[in-house]
């Protein structure tokens, strides 16, 4: 005969006793398999959320850039009111007008009360070479907004005060230079203010300084070369047509142009809504996360608190089975049975018991896993229930554990004095 | 003829709450093959010590127990253990069988011990067919009247082929035809070559023991 037949015996003889263990260490299998396949389904839901983040983004923003054309046809448009004389071969050439009109065109326009204008930035530009740093810019100077009711009308422009500036993106990338930082320009110090955002236009290697300062710096008091008439109304179909006279009759010696910045606008409102839609995916990330942490930190305690129960169960179970036993043990040492083999005798059958734990406990983890879902009513989430790294993961573990725990009553079992238990018995 | 067991000056005492309690006190008992000794006294004269001594179960405090030819105590425990396995059959009063194991698995135990059991599976039907067992091979214990049970153990004890058989007060629980038919047994054992150390307290055992030794307080009168 060999040991492991007694050992089949021997749980066949008390079943109770071993479908208890085999109970304990399915439930802490169980907890295991289940808490990892929760998380591994939380882990394929945030893959599907976030999926369903982007295409969702991407569709809004589809619409969204439809809704802003058709927003900037129903609504306003921009025009540029440059000196009469300008010509507009040379504007498109160089960036700027290199025609000058009175700043005080911008006060008058103002205080005409044009109906279909709404918003008038005077402004005077040159393209300059900035010898403190060796590169040519385009200089800016602006006041702000002219305004055409009361200081009480929201500004579309805030003005740059004065010794400060701000800088173009590509400008202050290129020249190190962050907001807070003070640099001089022909010769004046000023401090940065800010730095724009990326534009991708000629707007990121600009210098926006106080008007009065860059007429100062450019020679050009009370000058400015063009007033940006913004966000005008007007119901016509054609709209310059209608506008155009209009300023003639308040300003006559200037010439209107549409200024082009309907595309810019919706690209820079595109731009916010995408940045806007990767926040929103990642604050999403984010939170699901943070929501992983809690379940993995819930697992963490779970987990090891069960498998420490069940192992303590399947350690009492194989003291009381010493207990039971103990004529037995001392029988078969009479009959010379070695202390290694009554050894083998004990752990052979924690082998078992974690052998059949692990089975059970892996289909009921599992199951409970597959079945689980993150909300009532959310999606089904298949996850395949044959995880063979997992299976055999517990297929080794839990044998090993419940050896582990088995072990101390074994010890006591192979070291047993037979003489003492058959005088006793 | 041979000695199969020799006991020389054995002493065995153990510590009690009182102080030490001497067991076996300067016991010397020689057993040939062929002989069957009969250790009678009361209980508590150390009968079960000194057979558990010499079954080299029990390490002794003093003297010298040689077992065909072989003192087990100076064996590592492993070593013991087998040496018991090869040369000791054991028969106890409470019989001592496994309560799970059918018949057939109880006689073939020893086996267990063993490295090799070179046609243990026919001695076994052998043995169960010599004790009127065959009938009763798949049943367990706990289904087997007194004196079967004895019997499966008496079966047990032989199924090694050891030369010496030690029993403790085996007819203890079994009624007058059983106990016969166990010391007949014992003694047919010892007829065939064997040697038997019986301790028991059962006067019967004198009508088939070859020699019946007296212990009283730990010693042979």
């Amino acid at each position: 005969m060999k040991l492991h037949r007694l050992v089949l015996r021997e749980i066949l003889h008390r079943r109770l006793s071993f479908a208890l263990g085999v109970a304990s260490a399915s439930v802490a299998v169980a907890c295991l398999v289940a808490a990892l396949a929760v998380l591994q389904k939380h882990d394929a839901r945030t893959e599907q959320i976030v999926a369903a983040k982007e295409v969702e983004t991407q569709q809004q923003m589809a619409k969204l850039e439809d809704d802003y054309r058709k927003l900037m046809l129903k609504m306003g448009f921009n025009v540029l009111i440059l000196p009469k004389d300008q010509n507009l071969s040379d504007l498109y050439a160089d960036d700027f007008a290199s025609k000058y009109m009175p700043e005080e065109y911008a006060t008058r326009l103002a205080r005409s009360r044009v109906v279909t204008i709404n918003h008038i930035l005077p402004s005077l530009q040159q393209k300059v070479k900035w010898p403190e740093h060796e590169r040519t810019v385009l200089l800016m100077g602006v006041r702000g907004e002219v305004y055409l009711q009361s200081a009480q009308q929201k500004p579309l422009l805030e003005p740059v005060a004065p010794g400060t500036m701000i800088l173009g993106h590509e400008l202050a990338r290129n020249l190190g230079l962050d907001a807070g930082s003070k640099t001089k320009l022909l010769g004046r110090e000023f401090t940065i203010a800010k730095v724009n955002t990326e534009r991708g236009n000629k707007d990121d290697i600009t210098v926006w300084i106080n008007l009065a300062e860059a007429q100062e710096l450019l020679g050009k008091p009370g000058l400015i070369n063009g007033i940006l008439a913004l966000d005008c109304t007007c119901d016509a179909l054609d709209r310059l047509g209608r506008i155009r006279p209009e300023i003639a009759r308040i300003l006559p010696d200037t010439q209107v142009i549409e200024y082009a910045s309907q595309a810019l606008t919706r690209a820079e409102a595109r731009q916010r809504a995408a940045t806007e839609a990767q926040a929103s995916i990642q604050r999403e990330k984010e939170n699901r996360g943070k929501l992983r942490g809690e379940r993995e930190a819930l697992a963490s305690v779970l987990v090891p608190v069960v498998m420490a129960g069940s192992a303590i169960w399947i350690g009492l179970l194989a003291l009381a089975n010493v207990r039971d036993r103990r004529g037995e043990i001392g029988i078969l040492r009479a009959l010379g049975l070695r202390s290694r083999q009554i050894l083998l005798i004990f752990l052979g059958k924690a082998i078992l018991i974690g052998l059949g734990g692990a089975g059970l406990g892996y289909i009921a983890g599992r199951a409970i896993g597959v079945l689980w879902r993150e909300a009532p009513g959310a999606a089904p989430l298949h996850i395949a229930f044959v995880d063979p790294r997992l299976l055999l993961l517990v297929l080794v573990a839990a044998p090993l554990l419940a050896a582990l725990a088995s072990w101390l009553p074994a010890i006591s079992a192979a070291q047993q004095d037979p003489a003492v238990v058959l005088r006793e018995e | 003829m041979s000695a199969l067991l020799r006991i020389e000056r054995l002493c065995k005492s153990y510590a009690g709450p009182t102080g030490t309690v001497s067991a076996v006190n300067e016991v010397s008992l020689t057993i040939s093959a062929g002989e069957f000794v009969a250790v009678q006294g009361p209980s508590g004269c150390g009968k079960t010590t000194l057979l558990l001594a010499a079954g080299a179960l029990l390490q002794p405090t003093g003297g010298r127990v040689v077992v065909n030819g072989q003192d087990p105590y100076v064996l590592s425990p492993g070593a013991r253990a087998q040496f018991r396995a090869v040369n000791v059959g054991f028969v106890f009063q409470q019989f001592h069988l496994v309560p799970y194991l059918d018949v057939l698995d109880n006689i073939l135990a020893p086996t267990l011990a063993l490295d090799t059991n070179g046609g243990a599976r026919n001695r076994a039907f052998a043995l169960a067919e010599r004790f009127g067992l065959k009938h009763r091979l798949r049943h367990v214990p706990a289904a087997l009247s007194t004196g079967e049970r004895q019997r499966v153990a008496l079966a047990r004890a032989l199924l090694n082929q050891s030369k010496l058989l030690l029993a403790d007060e085996p007819t203890g629980n079994l009624d007058e035809h059983n106990g016969q038919l166990v010391l007949r047994c014992l003694a047919e054992f010892a007829q065939s070559g064997g040697a038997v150390l019986l301790v028991t307290h059962e006067p019967r055992a004198g009508e088939h023991a070859s020699r019946i030794v007296q212990m009283q307080g730990g010693r042979l009168r």
